[in-house]
This record gives structure tokens, sequence and C-alpha cells, in this order.
């Protein structure tokens, strides 16, 4: 399913963004190739297996190519390995025990599973947002968003007030908040709460942003605030979005992954997957056939 | 009849009165009341019993007066309070004060950074040392630690102190084996079980979400704690750190062995001291005297206030000021 676009990345030239863009990485598989469509590779996995315990696979040799600037979403019916190939991106799964992750991640080519990849390092550069809201309780909304960077070491005030400001701005929180910066996060409410979490995820200057469920427990109305919000963030940070809502994939997403099972089904542009779905388990699950 | 299908519910509506009730039901609910209804009396009986008790005390001296009062001295009837309750507060303090950063230390240690093997031998030793009956630290201390500690520590810092630091007699005394800072190092080994199971259950409470937030913006182990975890706990520690010195403030049996019953004042740290508890133990079964008798009857009135007042603090700390109100 995934070899009509593998092949034509392999023929693909650099783009003149990437060579002018010094890099840093040690293992070049792909250095930001260029598709036929004109997009870049951003993100690709390689026979990514997310082994729970000795025998149960969350996910299965997941190989897929993620594009920079645009909304991936992954959809497929609950327990299908979304948010477990998601995890997988920024090494979430180290954490758990009893977990085994093999296969490869590479983010602009570097292979984050490399043996000398700090996992720490891995998720400054892949940021995440979670299903539920998790505004660090007692930080106020500025220490909040502040808090990625004091962990990097950022202590200039001006630096922090300039890319707090900045961050509440990308994540549209900025105007219902910078008269009271000093209140505790967990006083917003559920939406702007989500908001000021994309924020702190954005303040850190993430490659690639990940959402899990992000609006599942929001009300429609904040629901909406955030997915006017993903499209305009997808023009500074590669965003991958798990959601089990397909109307919401329709909305948000340039592409879409279908994942059955802990595999990955199908994966193509968003509008192909809803109107022309290649593969049958595709379409039925979009006729109801299995939810 | 016999085709005609009567619904189970119908039947059973026809077999079981509409109100029956079964009697057990009243019965059990009476002795679940009258059993739970005497644990409360007992709560109210007791500080009326003190009081009752101690009342000859307070008309002799005033409430306030026997409080402040320095000195206990039976025979010339004179009775007061100051020294045992400086002595309680200094014993109890001082233990939490010992206790708590190791305490809090192996908290995160067990449920932050230990596999899990050795995390289950901590816990099962912690409270094991919970287990121990306090009479039996008492002895051990009595026998061992405060003959080596007089030895090895409190007489080689008292001759310095002659030499090199003058000043520094007054507040440590000359070193007798049962002393306040013994009683103090011993208290706080017998509340660190306390504290540190009280804070491995505030530190259990931290939501999975708050932790993955924090490891999900880049931060290392100790980063993770410092900015999802404590702050979290915080106020569960607090709790449990109050609840800690509730059960310092009463402690009896290892106090009483090792304090030295002094009760005059001024107190040394290494020179013999008296808490509240252990004046209670030591006088009571001499206290023929109805004064004597009422002031123990007192000091106790006083002891049990302290000691519900800190506990209905912690709770109210565990309770009220929850993470999600931003207090503490």
């Amino acid at each position: 399913m995934q070899n009509d676009t593998t092949d034509a990345t392999a023929t693909g030239t650099a783009t003149s963004a990437a060579t002018a863009q010094a890099p840093r990485h040690i293992a070049t598989v792909n250095d930001k190739l260029q598709t036929p469509d004109g997009n870049t590779v951003r993100l690709e996995t390689r026979d990514l297996s997310v082994r729970y315990g000795i025998s149960t696979f969350g996910v299965q040799n997941i190989s897929a190519q993620i594009y920079d600037q645009n909304v991936t979403a992954l959809i497929g019916p609950s327990g299908c390995g979304k948010s477990t190939y998601l995890r997988a991106l920024n090494r979430m799964h180290d954490l758990g025990t009893d977990i085994e992750v093999t296969g490869e991640v590479y983010l602009d080519g570097e292979n984050l599973y490399a043996p000398k990849m700090d996992p720490v390092v891995v998720r400054r550069r892949v940021g995440m947002v979670f299903q539920k809201p998790t505004p660090f309780p007692t930080k106020s909304i500025y220490d909040n968003v502040a808090a990625g960077l004091r962990l990097v070491g950022v202590r200039n005030r001006a630096t922090l007030d300039e890319v707090v400001e900045q961050s509440l701005k990308d994540a549209a929180l900025w105007d219902e908040v910078k008269d009271r910066l000093r209140s505790p996060g967990g006083s917003l409410s559920g939406g702007q709460q989500q908001r000021l979490c994309i924020a702190r995820a954005l303040a850190v200057g993430p490659e690639v942003l990940l959402m899990d469920e992000p609006t599942s427990s929001l009300d429609p109305m904040a629901t909406a605030r955030i997915e006017e919000l993903i499209q305009k963030l997808k023009h500074k940070v590669t965003i991958i979005i798990v959601t089990h809502n397909m109307q919401q994939a329709s909305r948000v997403s340039d592409y879409t992954a279908f994942f059955y099972v802990g595999e990955l089904v199908e994966l193509g542009p968003t509008q192909e997957i809803f109107s022309n779905p290649r593969e049958l388990r595709t379409q039925e699950y979009f006729s109801g056939e299995f939810s | 009849m016999a085709d005609v299908v009567v619904p189970a519910s119908a039947r059973a509506a026809e077999l079981i009165p509409a109100r029956y009730r079964n009697p057990g039901d009243h019965f059990f609910k009476l002795v679940v009341l009258g059993l739970s209804s005497s644990i409360i009396l007992l709560a109210v009986v007791m500080p009326v019993v003190l009081f009752i008790e101690a009342a000859p005390t307070f008309r002799a001296f005033g409430f306030m007066d026997f409080l402040t009062e320095t000195t206990w001295d039976p025979v010339a009837a004179i009775h007061g309070a100051w020294p045992f309750v400086v002595g309680t507060l200094i014993t109890s303090f001082g233990a939490l004060l010992i206790a708590a950063l190791p305490a809090i230390a192996v908290a995160i240690f067990v449920s932050e950074y230990a596999p899990k093997w050795l995390a289950r031998v901590i816990n099962y030793t912690v409270d094991l040392l919970a287990a121990i009956p306090s009479v039996v630290i008492g002895l051990w201390a009595i026998f061992n630690f405060a003959p080596m500690m007089r030895d090895l520590v409190y007489m080689p810092i008292y001759m310095w102190a002659i030499e090199e630091a003058e000043w520094l007699i007054p507040i440590i005394g000359a070193p007798s084996t049962y002393n306040l800072i013994t009683a103090t190092l011993i208290l706080a080994l017998m509340i660190v079980p306390y504290t540190v199971a009280l804070s491995r259950d505030a530190i259990a409470q931290v939501p999975v979400e708050q932790r993955e937030a924090s490891w999900a913006l880049g931060s290392t182990r100790w980063e993770v704690i410092r900015q999802a975890v404590l702050p979290y706990a915080r106020t569960g520690i607090v709790a449990g750190l109050l609840l800690s010195l509730a059960r310092g403030l009463g402690e009896t049996m290892a106090v009483a062995m090792l304090i030295g019953n002094r009760n005059r004042m001024p107190f040394t740290l290494f020179g013999p001291a008296a808490t509240m508890p252990s004046v209670i133990i030591n006088e009571f079964r001499e206290a023929v005297e109805p004064l004597h008798y009422s002031s123990t009857m007192a000091v106790g009135l006083y002891l049990f206030v302290v000691t519900i007042g800190i506990n209905l603090l912690a709770s109210y700390i565990q309770r009220k000021l929850s993470i999600s109100k931003g207090v503490l």
C-alpha cells in the first residue's frame, strides 16, 4: 500500500531548502526528499513495531512518511494502534515497562531510535498534546508556557516574555489571558487549558507536534477553535493528530492514515482516502461496517 | 391456564408483597448504627472526662496559667505544664525536622527511581519498622544507642565546646545518657515509616497525565519530579508531615524511657528533659494528692487538644486545599 509513494521519494531530489539548512544528522536516509506532489518528508517510520509484553503487538511494521507543513490524521477503530504509533514517534514508550519498540523513526533523516539519541532531546523536537488538557495546576499560565524553556536553561526574562507571548499568540490564547498571566493554569476553561498546552508545546520550538485526540474532552465550540488553530499551525510545525472522529479528520487533515488491528492499512491525501479509498477495509470502515 | 405466559416480574409481584422488607434489614441497621455511635460517644466522652478530672487544677491555677507556669513540684503542690509543653514541642518538631527530608527522599526513590523489586523490599522494610513496638525500640536505645551516642558524639562535642565554643555550653549542657536529643533522634526514627508511607501515597496520587505532560516537554527524570510530581503531591506530603507530627506528639513509651525525666526548665540538648506523655506515664501512679492527680489529667487534656487539632488540620489540608483550588 505504501510502495508507490516510497518509490517516488527514492527517485526524488533533495530540495534547495534542505541543502541550505545545515544537516545536523548522522545517518542520512532521505534527507528531506521532495515527493512529486511538492511535499517534503519531515518524518518517516520504517518497519516500526511496538510490542507489549512478549507477544502482543500494539502496531506492527509501520512504514510511513509524514510530510512537512501538513496535518496528518491517524484514524481507525479503538484499539487499532493509532495512539500507540503516535507515542512511538516521541519515544513515550520508553517510559513504560514491558514495551518494546523496533524499527526506525527518522526525523529529518535522523533516526530517533539510534543508540546515541537521547529520548529527552527527541521529546523537545517532537512535542505532544494529550487527550485531557494537562496544564501544571500549581503553575501560572506564564510559567506553564515557560516550563519547557526553563528546562533547557533559558533564564533571560526578555527572551522568556517574548517566547511566552508568541507561543500564546500562536495558540490563539493570548488575547484571553494576557491580563492574567499570573493566575494558575488550572483556572482556565477546558478549551483554554488545551490551547495552553499547545502553547506550552510550541514554546520549545518543536519540529513536529503530536496530538492525541486533543478535542475528545472538549465541547463543540472549543473543538472548533482547536481545529481552526491546527489549520493555522501547520505552516509552522508538522502536525500528526490522532482522532476517533472522521469528520474531524476530513476537516483538519491534508493526509489521512487508516489503522486497523495494529496495521497501517492506507495512507494518502485525505480527499482521496475519504472519497476513493483503495483498500477494502478502509471502505468498510467508512461505510460503518465495523467501528 | 397453562398457555398463558405470565411475565416473571408479574409473578414476582404476586408472590412478594409490595412493601415487603426483610426484618433483618432493620436489625442490621440498628446494630451498625449503635456500634458507630458508640465510637462517636467515646470520642466525645473522653475529653469531657479529662476536663472534669482536670477541673481542680484549672480552678487552682487557671486554664492559661497552668499552661505557662514553669514549675512542676508536686511536693510544694505547685503544678505547671510549661516544661512538658516545651519538651514535647522540641522533641516532636525536632523529630519531624530530622525525619522529613530522608523520609520524603525514600518515598521519591521508591516511587520514581527504584525498580519494582527493590521498591517492594524497601516498602516492606519501612512498614516493618512501623510494626516494632515502641518499648522494644526504647529498650534497644537504652542499652545500645544512648550510651553509644553519649560516648562517641555528645562527650566529644561537649569537650570541644568547653575548649573552643563556650557559648554553646548553655545550649547543649553536660551530656547525660538519657537526654533530649537522644529522645528526639529515636522519635525521628519512629515517625519515619509514617512519613514515608504518607508521602508515598501522596506521590502515587499524581495523575499519569501530569507526568507524561512533563516528559513530553523534554524533561529528565528529576525535572519530571520537580515540575509535575512534587507540586501535585505537595499538599498530600504536607498533610502527611502533620499526621507524623501528631504521631510524634503522642508517642509515649520510647520517649519516656530515653528523655531522662527532668521536670524543671531550662532544658539542654544533651541534658534530661520531659514531655507531656512522659510526665503522665511517670507520675500517674504516684499521684495520690488530688491536685497532683488532676494536674496529670490537665496535661493529658492539653495533649489531647493539640493532637486532635493537628489531625484536624492535616485532614483539612488533605481535603480542602486540593490542587484544583491552587492553594499551597
